[in-house]
Parts: structure tokens; C-alpha cells; sequence
């Protein structure tokens, strides 16, 4: 009894230790975003007189206003409007063809196996470990000869070829662990090679599906390096307008556009987490083989 | 009689392995076939030959009396029941019966009538609207063969369809397709390792070790005359006694002498057409060795031996010897009084054995 006791003591007492730990790292984690924040829902006089973490003593948007169409980058000044929805043209495209692209990939290294499929997935998986900056140079060129230079569809390539790598990881790891015979026995029913991926294997990769559209959108929203170095005026995506807001230097620094910007831009790939986060099913495909 | 599945002369190699060697079967209507052998044997990859998803390197398929070379699983007219079921999983049982016939494209009331048809037969019609996860391991098998059973194929596969139920699932699955291949007349290739299966499913069996095919039969021809000792052995179960043996030939008769364990060495009379070597094999299984010859039989004859082990069965007790180097099972009546470590009569009826040549396995007799 004695014993019981004591340990359900020192059980209680390494729990609170845990929360108190746990509730450090969070607020450590969240600091910043509370800054953020609280400082783009200032004004500037506020910001140059009170403290960096205490609350607006008087809520205003207008920061979030400007940043989304007035905002300064370089001479244009538009604010992020115009970059936001180049982003979204670039990144939904993008997202969506290397995804399909992957599922297709991985459906045929992993249930198709032929002659060379071992030494493709190798080289494929190769290309996730290559740098952005080495790839640079040559893009520029191909996108040249494609006559794709600075252009969004330029940039949607890019994305598309860099993530194909990714893409197929994922999904060949997922079907792997599909067992073979599900392909044999949609074969003796008469489904052929596209209408076995349509009717049997898409419907069961919701979960990997979903996990490589917000690896796929995080990384191509995020981009800035792809997107400074093949874009033109025009068609630059968020990543670039919100370093060029935030480094314009004319005039007073407008810390509160700048956290509104930064915000902005980093909204899309938080929401994509919120709703796909949702469809995060796991076990979909129990019950397909052994009991 | 019609043949309904022809394999001649097939090969087939996987790098330098062959693992199917010039197999010879011939399958006619209505008839039941079990490839049966251990795992690694190849009878897994000849029905994947059979069903189009495995190319063979030589030799000739044909099904109902057509050439398959080169033509497609879905064209063969063949349906096929897995091992792990494969059925679709975001299918519910109903699409999961119905793909087949609405990827051929027929119509919805052909389907309908199919589906209503095959899942009456099984008793799964209350499941139409499940999906596989959402079933037993015996009602996943009932899917998959209703799958099967709408296609009304020429010819039915199994890929061991049992060997994942449990064990008192598996007796009663095992009853309802061998009532199924009778209600239907449907003719059915079936591949098991297991050799309890394999007897009480086919009309003709198909022993197979390392790509060849040891023997083909009958179930009784399988059981009582194998072919080698490798068949003799792989199919009963307890398996067949092999015991090491010599012969000398004496007046028209031949008188086996079988090594006892530091005593002297038991003498059986055989009568035999065929000249027989020096050194051999006998095969005999545990219940042709008895502890009393009641019908006073003359092909009784009796070897005394010492009990080494007493095994109960419930309907027979099994009891184990060392005669000729090696275990020696018998079977007696349950009732039997033996105690362990007697000396007692062992009835032997060689006319029932067959006769091995060590050195090639071959049946002698």
C-alpha cells in the first residue's frame, strides 16, 4: 500500500513537471506569432512608443490593408495582391500535377515492376537530395530552349519536376504494402492498366494523397529561391514581394505592414494544414487482405 | 469427354531456376484438380500460368480448347479466388461482385440478376452493402468467390483460398466447395499445401516438388500406390512409415529382413512379380500395421517390437516403434491396452506396401 502510494505520487508529480515543460516549449514556440500578431494590429505611432509585447491599446487593420494592396515593392505598389494570386496560380497547378504524376509513378514502381523499375525509383529518389542551387543553372537554360523563361507556367514546371522525386516517394511507399493480388484479380475481372489506378487504387490513397499535397503546396508556397530566379516583374510570387516589401528601404520602416505581410503570405499553407489535416485517415485500406 | 485445361510441355525459369519443368496435365469438364506439394514447388506459379499473369517460356495452354498463348487473364474466361481474398477495399460487396461484369460492360439488369443469384447461393445477401473491412475472414471468402461465380467461367482457380481461415472455418469452407463443384458441374483447379485438402477436394491430384510433377492420380491412386517416396511421404497424415530393409530371394518368394535395435533382425515373406535389389525401401502406412490379426489373414504377419511412444487420437492411438532405423508408427484401436516399453506384436500387411528404390525413390512394386 505504502509503495502504491509513493508511486502514484511520483507519477503525479513527473506529470505536472511534463505539462509545466510542455507548456514552456509552447509558449516559447508562440511568442513570436503573438508578436506578430499584435504588432500588425498596431499602429505605427503605438509601435514606436509602447512595449513589443503588450497588447494594441486601440485595434486597427489598416497594417493589413496596406500590406495586401498598397504596400511598396520597388516601385510598384500594389501591395501583396497581385503576387498572392500569382502564388495560387503557381502553386495549385503545380501541387496538383506533381501529385498525380507521383500517384501514377509510384503505382507503376510499386505494382508494375518491370526490367529497370528498381533502378528508376533509385535515380528518382535521388533527386530529392539535390540542392535547389544546383539545379539553378540548367533550368535556366531549359526553360530558355521552352521559351518558358519567367513566365508562371515556367515556374509551375520547375515546381513540378523538382517534386516529382518527392511525390513518387510517397506514393510508391504507400502501395507498396498493397498486396499484388489486388492487381491480379482487377486484371481477371478485365480492368486494364489506367482503369485498375482509377477505380481501385486512387480510391484508397486518400491518406498519401493528402500527405503529399501539403508536403507539395508547403514547399512550393514557401519557395522563394525557384521563385526569385525564374520570375520576371510580373509574375513573382508572394515569397518575392513580401522580402521586397520588408527591404524597401524609402521612407520610415512600417514594422506593422511588415508583420501583416508576413502573415499574408505564410496564411494559405496554415489553412491547407486545418482542412487536409481532417482527412488524415489512416487504415483505409484494413480489410483488403489477410483478416 | 471434353478437356477443358491442356498444359503441355511447359516451362518455365525465374533467372536460372526452373521452376516448372516440362509439366503434362490434361483437365476434362466437371473434374476437380488439386496441385498440391510444398511451398517453393512451383504449383502457385503454374496457376498464375493458367490464368494469363505469368508468361510460361515454352509449351502450350489450352483452355477449353483454345491455343492461350498471348492472350489476356481477362479473355481466358477464367475467374480466380486468392488466397488473401483481394478484394477491392473502398468497394462495397456488391460493387466488389459487380466490377468484373461492369468493366466488361454488360448491362445493369444482367448484373443485377447475376449478383442476385450468386450472393442467394452463398447467403451473403444481407452484406451488399459492406466494405471488406467491415467482414469476417469467412464472409471475405465468400465475397471473393462470389466474385468468382459470376462470371460463370469455363474454368475456376484457387490460389489456397483456405489457408488464412481458422481451423473449423476451414472443414466447413472446404464442404461448401466441394458442394459448390458438384452443384455446379464446374470444372476447378485448386492449389493447396495442404495434403488433408487436397484428398478430400479432388477428383484427380497433382503431386509437385521443385517444378516437376512427381505423380498425378486419383486421390486413391495418390494415397495407396505413390509413385516415389517423396509422395509417399508429403501426402497422409500420420505420413507413410519408410522403413530400410534387404531382400533375398528364396524358393519364388522374396523374405525381407528388417534390423531390430541390438536384437535379431525381424524376417517378413513377400510375394512379388517384379525382381526387387538388394537394398530397399518399404512403405507401408499406419494402418496396414495393426496389434491383432483378427481376420486371420495370411499378408498379417507379425514383428515383435518394443513401445516406444503411445499417441491417442481419440478414434485410434497411434503407436510408435524403431524398427530399421527409424520411427515406425501403427495404428491401433483405441481401446487397446499397450503399456510403454513392452515388447509386443506388430501385424504387418505387406500386401498394401510399396516397394522403394533407395537410390532413385522410384516405386519398385
Amino acid at each position: 500500500m505504502i509503495n502504491n502510494s509513493s508511486s502514484s505520487y511520483t507519477n503525479v508529480m513527473l506529470r505536472i513537471l511534463l505539462y509545466i515543460i510542455l507548456f514552456l516549449f509552447a509558449f516559447y514556440y508562440l511568442l513570436p506569432l503573438f508578436v506578430m500578431i499584435t504588432t500588425s494590429l498596431k499602429s505605427l505611432e503605438e509601435i514606436k512608443t509602447g512595449s513589443l509585447v503588450s497588447l494594441p491599446r486601440e485595434l486597427t487593420f489598416d497594417a493589413w490593408s496596406v500590406a495586401w494592396s498598397k504596400a511598396c515593392t520597388g516601385i510598384k505598389c500594389e501591395g501583396l495582391k497581385p503576387y498572392f494570386w500569382n502564388s495560387i496560380f503557381i502553386a495549385i497547378p503545380a501541387v496538383m500535377i506533381s501529385t498525380f504524376i507521383g500517384a501514377l509513378n509510384g503505382y507503376v514502381i510499386a505494382q508494375w515492376r518491370f526490367k529497370w523499375s528498381n533502378i528508376i525509383f533509385a535515380l528518382l529518389l535521388f533527386g530529392c537530395f539535390i540542392p535547389f542551387q544546383v539545379i539553378l543553372l540548367p533550368m535556366a537554360r531549359v526553360l530558355g530552349i521552352l521559351n518558358l523563361a519567367g513566365s508562371i507556367p515556367g515556374l509551375i514546371l520547375v515546381h513540378v519536376v523538382y517534386g516529382i522525386g518527392f511525390t513518387t516517394l510517397f506514393f510508391r511507399n504507400f502501395y507498396v504494402s498493397i498486396p499484388v493480388e489486388l492487381i491480379k484479380a482487377a486484371k481477371i475481372d478485365g480492368a486494364n492498366f489506367f482503369r485498375i489506378f482509377w477505380s481501385i487504387f486512387l480510391p484508397l490513397s486518400l491518406p498519401i494523397i493528402v500527405v503529399t499535397v501539403i508536403w507539395q503546396f508547403t514547399q512550393i508556397w514557401n519557395d522563394f529561391l525557384f521563385g526569385v530566379s525564374f520570375s520576371e516583374a510580373g509574375t513573382q510570387p508572394i515569397t518575392v514581394a513580401l522580402n521586397n516589401i520588408v527591404n524597401s528601404t524609402t521612407g520610415v520602416k512600417e514594422y506593422n505592414v511588415d508583420m501583416a505581410s508576413a502573415i499574408i503570405a505564410a496564411l494559405p499553407t496554415l489553412l491547407v494544414y486545418i482542412i487536409a489535416g481532417k482527412y488524415f485517415i489512416r487504415g483505409l485500406t484494413a480489410g483488403s487482405v489477410k483478416g | 469427354m471434353n478437356s477443358v485445361l491442356n498444359i503441355r510441355n511447359v516451362n518455365k525459369k525465374f533467372g536460372k531456376v526452373n521452376v516448372l519443368n516440362d509439366i503434362n496435365i490434361n483437365l476434362n469438364k466437371g473434374e476437380f484438380l488439386v496441385l498440391v506439394g510444398p511451398s517453393g514447388c512451383g504449383k502457385s506459379t503454374l496457376l498464375n500460368c493458367i490464368a494469363g499473369l505469368e508468361k510460361i517460356d515454352s509449351g502450350d495452354i489450352h483452355i477449353d480448347e483454345k491455343n492461350m498463348i498471348n492472350i489476356e487473364p481477362k479473355d481466358r474466361d477464367i475467374a480466380m479466388v486468392f488466397q488473401s481474398y483481394a478484394l477491392y477495399p473502398t468497394m462495397t460487396v456488391e460493387k466488389n461482385i459487380t466490377f468484373g461484369m461492369k468493366v466488361r460492360g454488360l448491362d445493369k439488369e444482367t448484373q443485377k440478376n447475376k449478383l442476385q443469384e450468386v450472393v442467394k447461393q452463398l447467403q451473403i445477401e444481407n452484406l451488399l452493402n459492406r466494405k471488406p473491412s467491415q467482414l469476417s475472414g469467412g464472409q471475405r471468402q465468400r465475397v471473393a468467390m462470389g466474385r468468382a461465380l459470376v462470371r460463370d467461367p469455363k474454368l475456376f482457380l484457387f490460389d489456397e483460398p483456405l489457408s488464412n481461415l481458422d481451423a473449423k472455418l476451414r472443414v466447413e469452407m472446404r464442404t461448401e466447395i466441394k458442394k459448390l463443384h458438384y452443384d455446379l458441374n464446374a470444372s476447378m483447379v485448386y492449389v493447396t499445401h495442404d495434403q488433408i485438402e487436397a484428398m478430400t477436394l479432388a477428383t484427380k491430384i497433382v503431386v509437385m516438388k521443385d517444378g516437376v510433377i512427381q505423380q498425378i492420380g486419383s486421390p486413391f491412386q495418390i494415397y495407396n500406390t505413390p509413385a516415389n517416396i517423396f509422395v509417399a511421404d508429403f501426402m497422409g497424415s500420420p505420413s507413410m512409415n519408410l522403413i530400410k530393409a534387404t531382400t533375398t530371394k528364396n524358393k519364388g518368394q522374396y523374405l525381407i529382413e528388417i534390423n531390430k535395435n541390438k536384437k535379431k533382425p525381424a524376417i517378413l515373406k513377400y510375394n512379388c512379380k517384379e525382381n526387387l535389389p538388394k537394398e530397399i525401401i518399404i512403405g507401408i502406412r499406419p494402418e496396414n500395421i495393426i496389434e491383432k490379426n483378427s481376420s486371420k489373414d495370411k499378408n498379417f504377419q507379425a514383428i515383435k517390437s518394443d513401445v516406444k511412444v503411445i499417441e491417442p487420437a481419440g478414434s485410434d492411438t497411434f503407436i510408435v516403434t524403431d524398427l530399421g532405423g527409424s520411427e515406425v508408427t501403427a495404428r491401433f484401436h483405441s481401446e487397446s491396452e499397450v503399456t510403454l516399453g513392452s515388447e509386443i506384436d506388430f501385424h504387418f500387411n505387406l500386401s498394401k506396401a510399396s516397394i522403394f528404390d533407395p537410390k532413385t525413390g522410384n516405386r519398385l512394386n
